[in-house]
């Protein structure tokens, strides 16, 4: 590193200058044990994702939520400003064999996100779980009512500040038979 | 019934036997217990093996796994039972005719098992009167065969239906859990 | 009021009770047209306007059934509801949710070493799969390298797995099919398997084996004389069961060209495994991206041509074989070892040594208690389920417990195949279409 060839000149080589934050279509990129995640904006999700489906990134596999509110978390790249959830949508490339995951901040007073079933039709069950367990409403989405939830809950069970509702066990002593 | 048989059926004089109307009744519900299927979670798979070839329910006069509750004596409530099963749990018990029998197969049945949670109903017994609790999770096909034999004995000499008056429900009758009972095997848990 | 409180039988508070409202299938008039579109499975071919416009018979004349979530078709607690035009099935909306468990809010209690016992029970046919897919998430995280004996120790451990769901599948499907004999053979042979397991783990099923840094035990005396006597059963059986099934008219008319589907359209809707192979398109887990010792072992990613149930079954049917040809080269080649990588941070110390020093007594009771702590961060693992991709998303935040937990179930996804399966088709086609599938709802609910 400290071995410039003679030809090269200074201003051509700057080995200690931190590199470019990786970008995808216009979203910031980080890769952590070895998957790269991108952190669009719900605006910029389906269009994201229809050009990366183009791209060959052919199945979506997953998407699925995390509800932040007990953990600050530090792994956000700069200008992505944290928000109560986050919408997770992994995809995967069979060609390259490699999955991507994108990371959409969702805040917690309008959590509402663009739907996926235009581009990824298998996106419907697993929009509805993430609606049933968060809360998290899915714009254009074609049924969202809850899936694994009776339809008379209320409340959204995988959301922090929802108890997990327990029971406090009572050990008794084996009866006489 | 006081017969003897030593030396085959050649040796009876009279081709009548005669029994008291319990007995009888009580030899009928036993022998020809017929189960409704309702195989919920992984204790289902278990059940399911029950019925196979190496445990065999046939023996038992059980094999046949009726899907209609109208034609069936015994409900095995065979694992996890959530929030929005439980009605469809009861009308399932409501539809089956008397008398009628309730086997809790498994931690979770009888009493939610390691889901001590918002979903899972905290054992069977508040949506249904359950005669027989079976541990294990899930309980082998030995276990099962314990719970179901339990049941038999219990009907045959009476017990069950004084220990339902007792309870004001079901018999409230738990067996151990007898399955991976076959003696020590050694288990390499460090270094060789 | 709850049926506890009130339980003489009222059969109107039970309508209401087992009613679930808004995810039930409405009539063609109410439903709205993206939803009939939907439910028609001509999602990837029509315009919402089209369906509307779709030919469809008088609403009068078709009428919708419910089947489940209690029916003796043995594949757990799904509920369809079918909109049928006599015996023609036109719409299928799956109900399901009768077996949710709270899996993943469980989960953010127990410890990684506790995290097994939840995962497991998951996908109860084969609860390996959903440890390793959890353990290799949490090794992830933790940047651990497994010694290659654990590696191929559960390798050894997801192939007989894979044997034992696999002949469930061809049980239940023989039985669905009104095959009951086949539902013994099955039977017999995951048994054989079961005992197998059981000689490994100590549990027939939900074994909690697979743990993070390897596996919890390491191999006994004289598995590979039990597992080679049973590699040698397998594959005279499967000749007679060949003779039974896949020879036979009867199955062949009821399964070839039924519940049809391509691959962009299984592509686009999510489905993976064998319903994804039987389209012909060649996308296994442990060929693409190899993980255990997947990429030291020979075998063959079986694909089937025509996407239909005929060749979801014969794929599960030659996968049996395959798996068979993975564990023979186990029994041969499993490299001698650790099968569990000895860190300290997440390996309990050796059962001897607790009785001699009490450090390896603390070591070992705050690995049981207090757990082990994982690095924050997120990190998605999967594997190679006999359904499809099961993965595990898991988010950390540095203490001993799962942030959060989210097992990827591929029955989840691929129960969205039905409706665009089970169009056109009789409602007999619909029970071996469901059956081909092979969900399990343990994964679907979670």
């Amino acid at each position: 590193m400290s071995d410039t060839p003679d030809d090269v000149t200074a201003d051509q080589v700057a080995p200690d200058a931190t590199p470019e934050p990786e970008v995808l279509h216009g979203v910031p990129v980080t890769r952590r044990f070895g998957q790269r995640v991108a952190f669009p904006a719900a605006d910029q999700l389906v269009e994201l994702v229809r050009t990366l489906r183009d791209e060959g990134w052919l199945m979506c596999l997953d998407v699925t939520a995390v509800d932040y509110l007990t953990h600050p978390r530090a792994d956000l790249p700069e200008g992505i400003e944290a928000e109560r959830f986050e919408v997770v949508v992994t995809l995967i490339s069979h060609a390259e064999r490699e999955r991507l995951r994108l990371r959409v901040q969702v805040p917690e007073a309008d959590p509402v996100v663009p739907s996926l079933f235009e581009v990824h039709p298998g996106t419907e069950a697993m929009e509805r779980e993430v609606y049933d367990l968060f809360g998290i409403r899915f714009d254009g989405h074609p049924d969202l009512t809850r899936i694994l939830l009776p339809e008379d809950w209320v409340g959204h069970p995988l959301r922090k500040d929802y108890g997990i509702g327990s029971i406090p066990v009572q050990f008794k002593a084996p009866s006489e038979r | 019934m006081g017969l003897d048989f030593s030396n085959g059926l050649g040796t009876i004089d009279h081709n009548v036997v005669t029994a008291r109307v319990e007995d009888v009744v009580k030899w009928a519900r036993t022998r020809s217990m017929w189960p409704a299927t309702f195989g919920l979670a992984c204790c289902a798979l278990e059940m399911m093996g029950t019925g196979g070839a190496h445990y065999d329910l046939a023996r038992f006069g059980m094999e046949v796994f009726r899907a209609s509750p109208r034609q069936a004596d015994l409900m095995i409530v065979a694992g996890r039972v959530s929030q929005k099963m439980a009605p469809v749990l009861r009308q399932i018990y409501d539809q089956m005719m008397e008398p009628k029998w309730v086997i809790s197969m498994g931690v979770c049945a009888s009493s939610g098992g390691m889901f001590n949670n918002y979903a899972i109903v905290q054992g069977v017994d508040q949506i249904v009167p359950v005669d027989v609790y079976a541990p294990g999770c899930p309980p082998g096909p030995e276990t099962l065969i314990h719970a179901i034999g339990t049941l038999h004995e219990k009907i045959a000499d009476g017990e069950v239906f004084r220990r339902r008056a007792d309870n004001g429900g079901g018999a409230n009758i738990t067996v151990t859990q007898l399955d991976g009972q076959r003696g020590p095997q050694p288990v390499s848990l460090g270094l060789k | 009021m709850t049926i506890a409180e009130n339980p003489t039988n009222h059969h109107h508070d039970l309508e209401r009770l087992t009613s679930e409202g808004a995810q039930e299938m409405a009539p063609r008039p109410l439903a709205g047209g993206v939803e009939v579109l939907r439910e028609l499975g001509c999602v990837l071919r029509m315009s919402e306007s089209e369906a509307e416009a779709l030919e469809a018979p008088d609403d009068a004349e078709t009428s919708i059934i419910n089947m489940g979530p209690q029916h003796p078709s043995t594949h757990g607690v799904l509920r369809l509801m079918l909109e049928l035009d006599g015996e023609i099935v036109l719409r299928t909306k799956p109900v399901i949710g009768y077996l949710h468990t709270g899996m993943e809010k469980t989960g953010e209690d127990l410890t990684y070493v506790q995290g097994g016992t939840n995962v497991t029970r998951m996908d109860y046919a084969s609860p390996i799969f959903n440890e390793s897919a959890f353990c290799l998430a949490v090794e992830q995280l933790l940047g651990l390298e497994l010694p290659p004996r654990a590696q191929w120790i559960r390798m050894l451990l997801n192939e007989l797995n894979r044997l034992t769901s696999h002949f469930l599948f061809l049980a239940t499907n023989g039985m669905d099919l009104g095959s009951t004999s086949m539902m013994i053979y099955g039977w017999r042979e995951r048994e054989e398997g079961l005992r197998l397991l059981e000689m490994i783990t100590g549990l027939r099923m939900n074994h909690n084996f697979i743990r993070v840094g390897g596996t919890a035990a390491d191999l006994p005396d004289g598995w590979q004389e039990r597992l080679a006597a049973y590699l040698e059963s397998i594959p005279g059986r499967l000749e007679e069961y060949e003779a039974l099934m896949t020879d036979q008219p009867i199955w062949r008319e009821r399964l070839q060209g039924v519940g049809a589907i391509d691959t962009d359209e299984a592509v686009a809707l999510g489905a993976t495994g064998p319903i994804l192979r039987s389209t012909g398109y060649a996308w296994d887990l442990r060929r693409a991206t190899p993980y255990f010792a997947y990429d030291q072992v020979d075998f063959d990613v079986i694909v089937g041509s025509y996407g239909d149930c005929f060749d979801r079954y014969a794929i599960r049917l030659n996968e049996i074989r395959e798996s068979v040809k993975i564990l023979w080269q186990c029994i041969e080649h499993l490299p001698a070892g650790d099968y569990r990588l000895q860190d300290r941070k997440v390996t309990p110390p050796p059962r001897r040594r607790i009785d001699e020093s009490m450090e390896a007594l603390i070591h070992h009771f705050k690995i049981y208690t207090e757990g082990f702590k994982v690095p924050e961060g997120e990190a998605y693992a999967a594997v190679e389920s006999p359904r499809g991709e099961l993965g595990c998303y898991l988010v950390s935040d540095g203490s001993g417990t799962p942030y959060r937990l989210h097992m990827r179930g591929p029955s989840f996804v691929n129960l969205q195949v039905l409706p665009h399966m089970l169009r056109g088709g009789t409602v007999a086609d619909a029970v071996a279409i469901i059956s081909s599938v092979d969900p399990i709802m343990g994964e679907v609910d979670r």
